[in-house]
């Protein structure tokens, strides 16, 4: 225990690895580092689990430039070797944008992140946009329901606003969302109380902020 | 969005992507079923890396899709597509379907169709992809002969190398189709249906096949390999949960225990296998490519692997605290057999398998699996006292000449299983009951029995539901009608492949799926052909018929077919055959295979000349002869 070292990696999620769900993210970080032959600290008990802590769940199907994980080594060895191990190894769809050691007593990772930032790439041109966004702006709730159950999506959207179109004059969005246990703003539910269906716009996890 | 689209995007680690146009000759390796289930096929992956290792040929994957997916290609007019470089079927040279049973006939016309490409063989042209097909349930291909150019009976690893040359060189003479076929069938261990025409009696009965080319082959003797090739190592790893997730490592093909039900038992002989080394060097290589945290070590009987102690040390040696799993399934009902598990233990204790199949020992020596009850009862108690809580037991009923006593003695060996591991563990001890329905398959000393009906297979489990229930005890069975369905199958002749298609054509498809299975379908088929199902089930079948798959050549003789079925009847039990050799006929086909490959590596005995050896475990071709 007493050599073990907590290591923080923030990758992209991309290309066929969008389809991959939070669980099997999980496995495939774990077939990284065994592939890399890293040292991976284990759960203690009848069930070991790899010591792999993903930040924050994202929907299928969309891409991420800032996904974040925490990731436990049994004994400690520097940042530049751990790096080139797991780049020399890493599955299609799986960047690493940037490495380092954090304290073992932080707080667990999930429970750091407060938002998460969104950018949306609109495939079918919306002539009224600046209009939609204004009125759902103004508003102090947006009533919605979600799996049976009824929330507010109002106060969970944090900021939203244009980004410059594209090159190919696509229109562009973006958004941060809370992201705290129990209060999670969805993009899609965002599109969806702007009148747009998230079928025809390509959504990116841009960043998550943490505390 | 489909239900887990991870499942049709390709581009996973270590999928191999050649250049399309720079390829000579493009392969698709389909696995009529979904992907999370296709990807867990060895078979596939042995084909697709030998046929990479070609610079001249690529081989891509196919999967079907589960019908949310379907729905929508069919909507969107996309034909079915390869994984790796997203082509239409339609665009390969060669389509090999991988058919290890047989509820994936149904799927592999859906996965044609889906592609765009005429179901039946006579139908397809030259612009055509050809059409091939292999796996167990192809040892008897009647009832997919008109869908399947050409069939692969036994082991791929060699003759599809022989298919890709010999369909180049067709290429290259730009001959018209019906050359490639006749090629094609003149390959040792291809079967091309189309050069033969199935006669049959007044009665229904099949009678005899005449061929249509001279050159055909009659019968059509299956291809095995003299020497496992190195196993693959280079296994993709899915982005998503497949049903084995896991290193798949063959130790040991064949098996020599000769159990009468078992149909892979029958068509792998003879028994080939890996060394120590061999296996423990491909999990490293495979470990270090896949980063897979468990791996499967595979055989039809692992305890009867020569050296499966060694290899079980030198698998705990060189991979203790890496937080690997092993499993090492078909054990024998022994106590050493808890020693090897125990040896490979990772810490997870679920579940410990035994398969006795019968439940008592009269039943046990009919289909030649004989273990006395105080023997599985030893095991039992050994296992739950070494920590684990849970013993999976495999039973089948509607075994030849079952009784309801013999079933009701499955419901009494479980309890007394049960009651073993309560005296170690209390109320914490489970026993999980797994009563499949045996279904007599071709090619085995089983092939004459009549499979039971659908009502007193209901009745049999009627009678284990009811007393099998309660505090640490569970039930697992099979729908009655989908086991009628692969005994439909996997029995019939050619004129099952019109009741495939009127099948397909009502809806059937996934049928090995619950919430898909179509009985109705089939039942209205069999009905539109006017053929009779029971004729293909119900049907005791006399000793002298002859069968509609006997022109495929397991070279295992009828003859000592009929005498181990002759032999069940009468009680007696054969030994292993490696400890003596019965001559089913593996060696005097295989003699000369044998004698340029010695050694242990096969569980055959040696052939060293034609003349008089002199050591004892030397069997002599002639004297071969004379024991059979």
């Amino acid at each position: 225990m007493t050599n073990q070292i907590r290591l923080r990696i923030t990758f992209s999620k991309t290309e066929a690895m969008r389809y991959t769900s939070h669980l099997d993210l999980h496995r495939t970080w774990e077939r990284t580092f065994r592939r890399a032959g890293l040292p991976l600290a284990y759960s203690q008990g009848y069930n070991p689990r790899p010591k792999i802590i993903l930040a924050c769940a994202l929907p299928l199907g969309i891409t991420s430039l800032g996904e974040i994980l925490d990731v436990w080594l049994e004994k400690g060895m520097p940042i530049s070797e751990v790096l080139s191990a797991l780049q020399s190894t890493l599955p299609p769809g799986v960047t690493i944008y940037h490495l380092e050691q954090v304290g073992l007593q932080e707080a667990a990772l999930p429970t750091q992140i407060t938002a998460a930032e969104y950018a949306a790439e609109i495939l079918e041109s919306v002539i009224d946009l600046d209009n939609r966004l204004a009125i759902l702006l103004s508003e102090d709730h947006l009533n919605r329901e979600r799996r049976g159950r009824g929330y507010d999506l109002r106060p969970l959207i944090e900021n939203l606003s244009r980004l410059p179109d594209t090159a190919a004059g696509c229109q562009r969005l973006s958004m941060r969302l809370s992201a705290r246990e129990g209060a999670t703003g969805r993009p899609e539910e965002v599109l969806d109380a702007l009148g747009i269906s998230s079928h025809s716009v390509s959504l990116t996890r841009t960043k998550l902020i943490l505390k | 969005m489909v239900q887990k689209p991870g499942r049709y995007t390709g581009g996973e680690l270590n999928q191999i992507v050649k250049n399309w146009d720079a390829t000579e000759t493009r392969v698709a390796l389909v696995f009529p079923e979904i992907y999370d289930l296709g990807m867990s096929n060895l078979g596939l992956a042995i084909l697709y890396d030998q046929l990479n290792q070609r610079h001249d040929t690529l081989a891509e994957r196919a999967f079907c899709p589960w019908s949310d997916m379907e729905n929508a290609m069919r909507a969107a007019a996309i034909p079915l597509y390869s994984l790796e470089t997203k082509h239409p079927l339609a665009d390969f040279d060669i389509i090999g379907f991988s058919l290890p049973y047989e509820t994936l006939f149904t799927n592999t016309l859906n996965a044609l169709d889906l592609a765009g490409i005429p179901l039946f063989s006579a139908e397809r042209t030259t612009q055509h992809p050809l059409i091939i097909a292999g796996g167990h349930a192809t040892f008897n291909p009647e009832p997919m002969h008109a869908f399947i150019d050409a069939f692969v009976i036994g082991e791929g690893e060699e003759v599809i190398h022989e298919i890709v040359d010999t369909y180049q060189e067709w290429r290259r003479s730009a001959a018209p189709r019906p050359e490639l076929l006749e090629a094609l069938a003149n390959l040792w261990g291809v079967y091309v249906p189309a050069f033969y025409e199935a006669h049959y009696h007044p009665d229904g009965t099949f009678s005899h096949l005449t061929k249509q080319l001279e050159a055909a082959p009659l019968p059509v003797t299956k291809r095995i390999v003299p020497q496992l090739p190195p196993p693959v190592t280079r296994f993709i790893v899915p982005y998503i949960n497949t049903v084995h997730n896991r290193v798949p490592i063959e130790i040991m093909r064949g098996c020599t225990r000769g159990c009468r039900f078992c149909h892979a038992g029958m068509v792998t002989r003879p028994v080939r296998e890996r060394s120590v080394e061999e296996v423990v060097t491909a999990i490293e290589g495979a470990l270090a490519q896949t980063g897979f945290e468990e791996v499967g070590l595979l055989s039809l009987s692992s305890s009867d692997y020569t050296h499966v102690v060694d290899l079980v040390r030198a698998i705990s040696e060189r991979f203790t605290g890496q937080h690997l799993t092993i499993s090492l399934p078909s054990l024998r009902i022994e106590t050493v057999s808890v020693d090897l598990m125990d040896a490979l233990k990772d810490g997870r204790r679920a579940g410990f398998t035994l398969a006795p199949e019968a439940a008592t020992e009269k039943m046990r020596e009919i289909i030649n699996k004989p273990v006395s009850t105080p023997q599985l009862l030893d095991t039992a108690r050994e296992i739950y006292s070494r920590g684990w809580t849970t013993i999976k037991l495999y039973f089948m009923i509607g075994h030849p000449s079952e009784t309801i006593n013999d079933v009701q003695a499955i419901a009494d060996l479980c309890k007394a299983v049960l009651a073993e591991g309560r005296k170690v563990l209390g109320n914490r001890a489970k026993v999980h009951a797994g009563v499949s329905t045996f279904v007599p398959k071709p090619h085995t000393p089983f092939q004459w029995v009549s499979c039971d009906t659908v009502e007193n297979i209901r009745a049999k489990q009627d009678l284990l539901k009811r007393q099998l229930r309660g505090k640490g005890l569970k039930l697992n069975w099979n729908n009655p009608e989908e086991t009628m369905l692969e005994a439909w199958l996997s029995r019939g002749d050619r004129r099952l492949a019109q009741v495939i298609y009127q099948a397909w054509m009502n809806g059937a498809k996934f049928d090995a799926w619950h919430e898909h299975f179509n009985f109705q379908a089939w039942w209205e088929a069999f009905t539109a052909l006017g053929l009779d199902p029971a004729f293909y089930t119900h049907r005791q079948r006399p000793i002298d018929e002859t069968f509609p798959w006997e022109h495929i050549s397991t070279t295992i003789r009828k003859k000592f077919l009929t005498e181990d079925y002759l032999w069940s009847q009468a009680g007696d039990t054969r030994v292993d055959c490696r400890n003596q050799c019965f001559a089913c006929g593996i060696l005097p086909t295989f003699a000369e295979i044998r004698r340029e490959h010695p050694g242990k590596a096969w569980g055959c005995p040696e052939v060293k000349s034609r003349r008089k050896g002199d050591k004892s475990n030397t069997i002599l071709i002639e004297q071969v002869a004379v024991l059979d």
